[in-house]
């Protein structure tokens, strides 16, 4: 297998992506990951040299909304979901920064 | 002996723009209003919901980018900046990374050596205002509010062009001012409508390279960015002098206890994945969109303060001060627009509308007369209706509650006397009540004359015309 | 008979005409699905009967009273649990949105709503579209009516399985790499991946934002047609919706072919392709042939680099567009915590799936710092390259015909564990999502074991119209193949 996953590897991408996998998921994490590497370093078989990135297939520009406020309360709507509320938001644990 | 060190500095400062709606979707950017109202599925990060471009605040970024001579990038895109929040709904921040609405760009501010220098801009961004954490005082949690979520921002980013923490400030206000002027933003620094993120790094004096820079957050006022500025300069330099190596990092200013403390904790990777926003499409800016966002600049102070002198022919010390806030430049033109004495407007704004402001611990933002009236209080001077005493008690009224000039006086009686007989009377009995004064008179002290003066103007309850209570003085005393 | 072995045209007909009622054909499906859920699992919610039985007897009211005309009226439709419902439960398959119910509706279940079409439940999927078995998802694997051992292919599993095991007549699904196509392969119905940008993403919950589009899952090419043309619409309210024409795609049900262009690419009947679906989807061109299309082989190009780029490309939007369940707004939140960060770690890694952490772990990875050029730029200048192979052959062709899956359906169980294969059974389908482009997938045949071969044709950006017209023409040489879930299987499988 060309491409290898250390653990560092895969404990950064778990605090990158705030995922917390169990040692056994860890491993099984690593072995996916580099056998997924593996299959898309297929694509540095291409010359892809001055071709431009395509993000969008169509080359829509300028899709733009009118500056005009519609004022709706929709604190009820945000909060009806949330798994905990407290004084009109949404409940975290303690935040500084 | 210690060396010599150089601070070098470049900002980035966010500016939230002026638009009535959020970024992205129509929600108000009303300040105030109950927690969470100002939400919809789009600014909470609900499931589904799709952002949509406000068109405005495209303008407003390439406004202030043509204000600060930037090139404006007529293809340009929006990123994600990928990061957990909590205040952050889709734990990422609708950014520009590789190419920002405007590029190169720059202010010239004036130095404490009285010079000249420009500061470059490196980039100016557009992005979207996280939300609000509010701690909570009796228990160990926090609580989101969304009102803020997605109120448009431009981020500005300088070069590290800065040396002190006076041309910061310099900086700050040019581009204060500027963007003020544009109408872009209110800019108010304790509000939060204008933050600015300090980097500074220091190096030895005449050093080629730059040193580990740090990112000072959470600066709310100009002293704070200096005091803020002294204190990293000198734990940056204490730390090289004492051997050890500036780490980079951002930091958060507590401006209560004067330090600053590192934010970095394990989970914050600082490696944000942008990549181009597959739910908004490029914007694509013509020759003819950049031509009708110019021809719709208003004239900025630089140009403002040469025209002051020019067409007016105010002193440049004047001009400066009329200039140097929007408030004051907008009702010297508008006054003088109405009035056509140009002179006597900077006149009462440079004297009485100071000192008022002075006494009353206010910023010329906070001024609420109209142009109006204050160009009615001129006409009624100059026609000689009020005597200038008079006009100051009329104007400290306009200051206060912007009263019309005209009524007041009409209704308070305080048309200035021009009745020569009436004049004539008052003048006699304060003779008549005053024998010691007209005595010293006629024995050669002519200072009496004002005391006889001001009686009788105190009589006429200060309505009446000075110099012609002076003249009647003459004539009697002379007989 | 069970009114759910009609086409959505047939019954929308028999309502208007005044044949049945709106109340019988909700009933009818309800009864449908109590009697089958079991078997198959095609549902994650049903909708509250008392709330459907007073949505029918409104939009009864308004068919008699004529503002209500349309074919769609009245007809009960099911709807993939990805896509936002006001007031109805909404997970994606996944634990981590337990319990959502959203207060907005997607635009494209609205125009639905709009044209009178009542929504019976949410459909059963991939967690988050993620698969091609809908074995990931929370709520169960679903089944294949025609063999229930065998998966019904996903991620839009849940509409295919219950369009086919007759629960409703048609649904909604939607296709990032081929998850409306290969399922409607997989169970022998008709689905249709519509141009990117045809019908508004707007509450639609993203896996791969570039190339997520919503479809519908029929019976047959004439119920696609009208529900795509009714599901079509310029949204505001999604920045990459098209203003575009020709969408009155039902205008393109014409038995006739002659004279259209159709492209066989060599690479799609090479090494990996099951020797049964080769044939049948041969034979389907011979078909067309025989009615008077004009076949060229062809070498379409760059085939085999399809999948890592759309890997690469799928699992970074993911990685992003799924960032927003924390546990803070809405759905799961892990019970026991100890400060902000691990409460996002315990309660994302309690919430999803083992599939979608891997696509998540991924798609992180690719965009991380050192890496973004290396494999993100890297896969959208593929994609640049596919779409170029792409223009250059419908600069020949009026499509492109191939299969839609390498294989039939394969048994339950069999893909998990290597999900490289998974993966690798998205070769004929995710280049079309790559480039935009529109396609659909219909029945051609069945293999020896009794399950369902899919035909698929790929059309030009905004070119619906002539692979429905195509499809129509095919599909006028065969016969709907009811599978043995209907109320009028026989076996042989005609009517
Ligand atoms: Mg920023
Ligand atoms: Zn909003």
């Amino acid at each position: 297998m060309a491409n290898q996953i250390s653990d560092d590897t895969i404990e950064y991408v778990g605090i990158l992506a705030k995922l917390e996998l169990s040692p056994q998921e860890k491993e099984r994490a690593k072995k996916d990951m580099e056998e997924m590497l593996d299959y898309i370093d297929k694509l540095n078989e291409l010359d892809v040299s001055g071709v431009e990135p395509m993000s969008h297939v169509f080359p829509v520009n300028n899709v733009f909304r009118e500056d005009i406020p519609t004022d709706i309360d929709g604190s009820k709507d945000a909060l009806f979901n949330a798994p905990s509320v407290k004084n009109g938001g949404f409940e975290v644990p303690k935040t500084i920064g | 002996m210690s060396k010599e060190y150089e601070t070098v500095i470049g900002l980035e400062v966010h500016v939230e723009l002026a638009t009535k709606t959020k970024i992205f979707c129509s929600c108000s950017t009303a300040f105030g209003g109950a927690i969470n109202a100002h939400t919809c599925p789009v600014c909470t990060g609900m499931p589904g919901s799709l952002p949509v471009l406000n068109k405005q605040v495209v303008e407003y970024a390439m406004a202030v980018g043509l204000a600060t001579k930037c090139e404006i990038t007529r293809y340009c895109k929006f990123d994600r900046k990928n990061y957990f929040y909590p205040d952050n709904p889709q734990n990422y921040q609708i950014s520009q990374l590789y190419l920002p609405i405007c590029r190169n760009g720059g202010i010239e501010i004036e130095t404490e050596q009285g010079g000249k220098k420009t500061v470059g801009i490196h980039e100016i961004h557009m992005e979207e205002d996280a939300g609000k954490l509010v701690h909570d005082e009796d228990g160990d949690v926090s609580v989101v509010d969304f009102n803020r979520s997605g109120v448009p921002l431009i981020e500005i980013v300088s070069e590290p062009d800065m040396r002190s923490a006076e041309e910061v400030i310099a900086y700050l206000d040019k581009l204060r001012l500027m963007i003020q002027y544009l109408g872009a933003s209110d800019c108010k620094l304790q509000e939060g409508s204008m933050r600015a993120d300090v980097n500074l790094s220091v190096r030895e004096a005449g050093a080629k390279e730059f040193g580990t820079r740090t990112e000072m957050k959470n600066l709310n006022s100009f002293r704070a960015i200096a005091r803020a500025i002294e204190n990293e300069t000198n734990r940056q330099i204490d730390l090289i002098e004492s051997g050890e190596k500036v780490v980079q990092e951002t930091r958060r200013w507590d401006d209560g206890k004067a330090y600053s403390y590192a934010m970095r904790s394990k989970e914050d990777a600082q490696d944000y994945r942008y990549f181009p926003d597959p739910d908004l499409v490029p914007v694509s800016i013509s020759d003819e969109w950049i031509e009708s966002v110019r021809a719709k600049q208003p004239e900025l102070p630089t140009e403002k303060l040469a025209r002051y002198q020019s067409e007016y022919g105010l002193p440049e010390y004047d001009a400066q001060i009329l200039t140097g806030t929007k408030k004051f430049a907008d009702i010297f033109e508008a006054a003088t627009e109405i009035c056509k004495k140009p002179k006597k407007v900077s006149n009462w704004l440079m004297v009485e509308t100071i000192r008022l402001l002075k006494e009353n611990a206010m910023d010329a933002e906070d001024i609420r007369f109209s142009p109006v009236n204050l160009a009615k209080l001129i006409d009624l001077t100059d026609n000689g209706t009020v005597n200038s005493t008079v006009a100051k008690e009329v104007f400290e009224a306009v200051f206060k509650e912007d009263i019309d000039p005209e009524k007041y006086v009409e209704e308070k009686g305080l048309k200035t006397v021009n009745d020569a007989g009436a004049l004539r009377e008052t003048v006699e009995t304060v003779m008549k009540n005053n024998p010691k004064s007209v005595e010293d008179y006629k024995n050669g002290k002519e200072k009496a004359i004002g005391f006889l003066v001001g009686q009788a103007m105190k009589a006429m309850k200060g309505k009446a015309n000075p110099g012609m209570v002076n003249e009647i003085l003459k004539e009697l005393l002379s007989k | 008979m069970s009114l759910t072995s009609l086409t959505a045209k047939e019954l929308g007909k028999k309502i208007k005409e005044k044949e049945i009622s709106v109340k019988e054909a909700v009933n009818d499906t309800l009864d449908a699905i109590e009697k089958k859920e079991d078997k198959v699992n095609s549902f994650v919610t049903v909708a509250d009967k008392d709330a459907l039985l007073k949505k029918a007897e409104e939009v009864q009211k308004k068919i008699g009273e004529g503002t209500l005309g349309g074919p769609l009226a009245g007809v009960p439709i099911a709807v993939k649990d990805n896509m936002c419902i006001k007031g109805l439960l909404t997970t994606c398959s996944s634990k981590i949105l337990e319990g959502f119910v959203p207060s907005y509706t997607a635009e494209a279940v609205k125009n639905l709503e709009d044209a009178g079409a009542i929504v019976i439940g949410k459909t059963n999927m991939d967690e988050f579209a993620m698969g091609s078995t809908t074995e990931t998802s929370a709520y169960g694997a679903t089944k294949n009516p025609w063999n229930l051992d065998h998966v019904p292919g996903g991620s839009s599993g849940g509409s295919c399985s219950g369009v086919a095991a007759e629960e409703c007549v048609c649904a909604l699904g939607s296709d990032t790499g081929g998850s409306i196509r290969q399922p409607s392969a997989f169970c022998g119905v008709t689905g249709i991946k519509p141009t990117y940008g045809t019908v508004s993403r707007y509450g639609l919950i993203a896996y791969g934002s570039s190339l997520d589009q919503i479809g519908p899952v029929a019976k047959d090419v004439t119920d696609c047609a009208l529900i795509l043309e009714t599901i079509s619409s310029y949204d505001r309210k999604d920045s990459t919706s098209m203003k575009r024409e020709g969408l009155d795609f039902t205008s393109a049900l014409k038995d006739d072919v002659k004279g259209m262009k159709i492209g066989i690419p060599r690479d799609y009947f090479g090494e990996g392709l099951d020797g049964e679906v080769s044939q049948a989807v041969k034979g389907a061109a011979k078909v067309l042939e025989e009615k008077g299309a004009v076949l060229e082989e062809f070498d379409l190009g760059l085939v085999e680099y399809a999948i890592p780029a759309y890997y690469v490309i799928a699992c970074a939007e993911a990685s992003s567009n799924l960032a927003r369940f924390d546990g803070v707004k809405y759905g799961y939140r892990a019970k026991e915590y100890e400060g902000l960060h691990n409460m996002y770690k315990k309660s994302r890694s309690e919430g999803f799936g083992t599939e979608v952490k891997r696509r998540i772990m991924l798609g992180s990875f690719v965009l991380s710092s050192g890496y973004y050029d290396a494999y993100y730029l890297k896969a959208l200048r593929t994609k640049a390259l596919i779409k170029k192979e792409f223009d250059k052959a419908f600069s020949k062709y009026d499509m492109i015909l191939g299969p839609a899956a390498p294989s039939t359906a394969p048994k339950l169980g069999s893909s998990l564990d290597d999900p490289m294969k998974m993966y690798l059974g998205d070769i004929y389908t995710v280049s079309v999502n790559l480039a935009g482009l529109p396609g659909i997938s219909l029945p051609c045949g069945m293999d020896k074991k009794g399950l369902p071969i899919g035909l698929q044709l790929i059309g030009d950006c905004f070119q619906e119209k002539n692979i429905i017209q195509a499809a129509y023409a095919y599909e006028c040489t065969r016969e709907y193949r009811h599978s043995p879930l209907s109320d009028v299987y026989q076996v042989g499988g005609r009517r």
